[in-house]
């Protein structure tokens, strides 16, 4: 065991795809001397070389689709994308191209990319900077998207990413790239636990409430659960890690002895991953709930200027609340329960 | 940019069928112009017939209910042929929707062709088969999987190329811009083939660009031609440059066949609203298949006994294609859910096998039957 920092586990993860496949490579805008402009690639041109840590032309779309190219020859590609603003331009080729060459090929054509997208806010940033277009990338078919939330999984899932012969989109939480944590550096493709990056995981057992989140809100509800503690409540806190597919058997396991449900998400609240959730948990587990499922996200809006981004996060206390309301509490601060 | 000598497309056989000697491109012919180029040019002759042919069956099957949709190719045969038949079975191409003449070129059986124009499938062929990836009708997409592909042959140390063919409506596309910077940058080896048929839909060429397209490729550092389109020798002899340049490691080229689409769009288009039937007749004048056939004539080549075999091989070639297009069964309901994923998915699986209890009870009689009724009411 190392501890290390959330940045530096990845980099320890694409070091090790790197040595394990030869066909993989890395592509990106200033990811080969500069390291990437968070560092996740640190190093990696300088032991690699030029032909396996590839500094590309600013061109998103470009750099998606030569990767496909690539994929086509054999390559297994690791696209980075600087910010998650930048990926729009990338998202015709992402949607049209890569999400679906393996079912219009009838499973001729593999395309085993790897998308890592930094993603969230808190950081101060300008426009562009912060956002979470997980949603989107949940909703295409024939992708499949991960949202890491802690270093150990960071340095496992995108071994695991990089093995899949589907595409992933995989997400990183920019915010929480210098926390630290225990990496077992040992635990390779098999995952910490023997999970896949498909499977949620129970992050924090608990009776009361199952609060789901995934990404840089994990940390904050992992907070939340000790503060509910200290009143008296008891939260599972889930970490559903993989967003398409969603492994929902592990909330629903959850939420059918809890029967109280909260999902959060920094991304705004319509269509977004809560919704779908709330939904699906619905479906499969409506007599066992005793409260609607409630969702703390970040509201309907353009990403705000960082002065007052602190009011679009969801924080401790704003997931405390959706806590309190999904126990019918009195002392909910969002006013309105549902249906009112 | 290169063009023939009056700054006119390249050309090595007039519309009369004169060959024009050329210093630059003589050199990539020597196989037609040399002892066994009668056998060479016979088959160019078969090429272009036969797969006027295939062009002209596919239309007819759309017509008659066969097929949902078919682009032709009617007017493109040579620049399709001629740069087809450059290749080497180790190239790979990105073709947008409308290269069938060179899906034939790299062996595509005819009924695989047809597959996604009777719909069904989304792609007639296995790529790695034929070296050539499916249609693509996301314009200008496929030409960045070209560059990409010939990243990693050059990754590879190959001597292999790509080839990518599009229109000129593709050349407003940021993708093809893109393509070029990145085939540029990486001197990867790649040949961008545009065929400027004057129209992308009812758009005139006009409106893509006030200069001839192939004016754009220097400016991202790529050497570019201008070649008559309608010339299959000249379509031959410029691809063979190009190709000849990335297998020696000079990166990748540029050519813009100037052709005409003699028919529509799509067979769902309709040209009479938007073109002059006097353009159309210029064009009937230079059509590539009589240009070569006034070729073989003044060599003493085209004798009934090779129109008769190609007329043969062609009615052999469309028998075929429609026999196979006809009795092509529809696809099972199961092949909704497959190839979506590599493996298991463990939320699609579901709605699966939720949607096949439905089916069986839909079978047994239960529920509402209503739009299956309809469905069937329609057949």
């Amino acid at each position: 065991m190392a501890e290390m920092t959330f940045g530096k586990a990845i980099n320890a993860g694409l070091r090790r795809a790197l040595e394990r496949d030869p066909k993989v490579v890395l592509m990106g805008e200033d990811i080969g001397r500069l390291g990437g402009v968070f560092r996740i690639t640190d190093g990696l041109q300088k032991d690699f070389g030029p032909h396996r840590v590839i500094d590309t032309p600013l061109a998103e779309s470009g750099i998606m689709g030569t990767a496909i190219g690539m994929a086509y020859r054999g390559y297994r590609p690791v696209v980075e994308i600087q910010f998650d603003g930048f990926v729009y331009p990338a998202f015709d080729q992402i949607v049209s191209q890569v999400a679906k060459l393996h079912y219009r090929t009838r499973g001729h054509v593999r395309v085993p990319l790897t998308i890592r997208v930094p993603f969230g806010g808190g950081i101060g940033s300008p426009e562009h900077h912060s956002e979470s277009p997980e949603a989107y990338f949940a909703h295409t078919p024939g992708l499949r998207v991960v949202a890491v939330s802690n270093p150990q999984d960071a340095y496992s899932m995108i071994q695991q990413a990089i093995a899949s012969d589907d595409p992933v989109v995989f997400f990183e939480p920019k915010r929480r790239y210098h926390d630290r944590g225990e990496v077992d550096e040992g635990i390779g493709l098999e995952g910490p636990g023997g999970l896949s990056m498909g499977a949620a995981r129970v992050a924090v057992p608990g009776e009361d409430v199952t609060l789901v989140s995934y990404g840089p809100l994990l940390k904050t509800c992992l907070d939340a659960a000790v503060a509910a503690s200290d009143e008296g409540v008891s939260v599972e806190v889930i970490d559903l890690r993989s967003l398409s597919p969603v492994d929902y058997p592990v909330v629903e396991e959850s939420v059918r002895r809890t029967g109280r449900l909260v999902i959060a998400h920094e991304a705004a609240r319509s269509g977004g991953l809560g919704a779908e959730v709330a939904a699906s948990i619905t479906e499969r587990c409506f007599y066992h709930l005793e409260h609607a499922p409630v969702r703390v996200t970040g509201f309907d809006i353009p990403y705000p200027y960082s002065k007052i981004e602190h009011h679009h996060l969801p924080d401790l206390d704003r997931i405390l609340d959706g806590v309190d309301r999904a126990l019918g509490r009195p002392n909910s601060l969002s006013g309105l329960e549902e249906g009112e | 940019m290169t063009t023939g000598p009056g700054g006119e497309p390249v050309q090595l056989l007039t519309p009369r069928g004169e060959r024009l000697a050329d210093a630059r491109y003589d050199g990539y012919l020597a196989d037609v112009d040399g002892d066994a180029g009668a056998e060479v040019l016979e088959g160019l002759y078969e090429d272009l017939v036969v797969v006027r042919r295939i062009d002209a069956e596919a239309t007819a099957l759309q017509r008659q209910g066969e097929l949902a949709l078919w682009p032709p190719f009617l007017g493109q045969e040579a620049a399709q042929i001629g740069s087809g038949r450059a290749l080497r079975e180790d190239d790979f191409v990105f073709s947008s929707y409308r290269e069938n003449a060179v899906a034939y070129c790299r062996g595509v059986d005819v009924g695989d062709m047809m597959r996604v124009w009777r719909g069904c499938a989304n792609a007639g062929w296995d790529p790695f088969s034929v070296n050539m990836a499916p249609t693509q009708v996301i314009i200008g997409a496929q030409t960045l999987h070209a560059t990409g592909y010939a990243m990693g042959i050059q990754f590879d140390g190959a001597d292999s190329a790509a080839i990518t063919y599009f229109g000129d409506g593709a050349t407003s596309q940021g993708d093809l811009n893109e393509s070029m910077v990145f085939a540029a940058s990486f001197q990867a080896p790649v040949v961008f083939f545009c065929q400027n048929n004057q129209w992308a839909i009812s758009e005139p060429v006009g409106l893509q660009a006030h200069v001839p397209v192939a004016h754009r490729a220097p400016g991202f550092g790529i050497p570019s031609v201008r070649v008559d389109g309608n010339d299959v020798l000249a379509c031959l002899a410029v691809t063979r440059e190009a190709l000849e340049r990335a297998r020696s490691g000079n990166g990748p080229s540029f050519i813009e066949a100037v052709t005409y689409r003699m028919g529509p769009h799509t067979t769902a288009d309709d040209p009479t609203r938007y073109r002059d039937a006097n353009e159309l007749e210029d064009w009937r004048e230079r059509d590539p298949i009589s240009r070569l056939e006034a070729h073989l004539d003044s060599r003493g080549l085209l004798d009934e006994g090779l129109r008769g075999r190609v007329r043969a091989k062609a009615d052999d070639v469309a028998a075929r294609l429609r026999e196979e297009t006809v009795h092509m069964p529809d696809p099972p309901a199961s092949a909704v859910f497959e190839h979506v994923y590599t493996g298991p998915n463990s939320e699609l699986d579901r709605q699966r096998d939720h949607y096949g209890l439905y089916l069986a009870g839909l079978e047994a009689g239960h529920g509402h039957g209503h739009a299956a009724a309809e469905r069937e009411g329609a057949q």
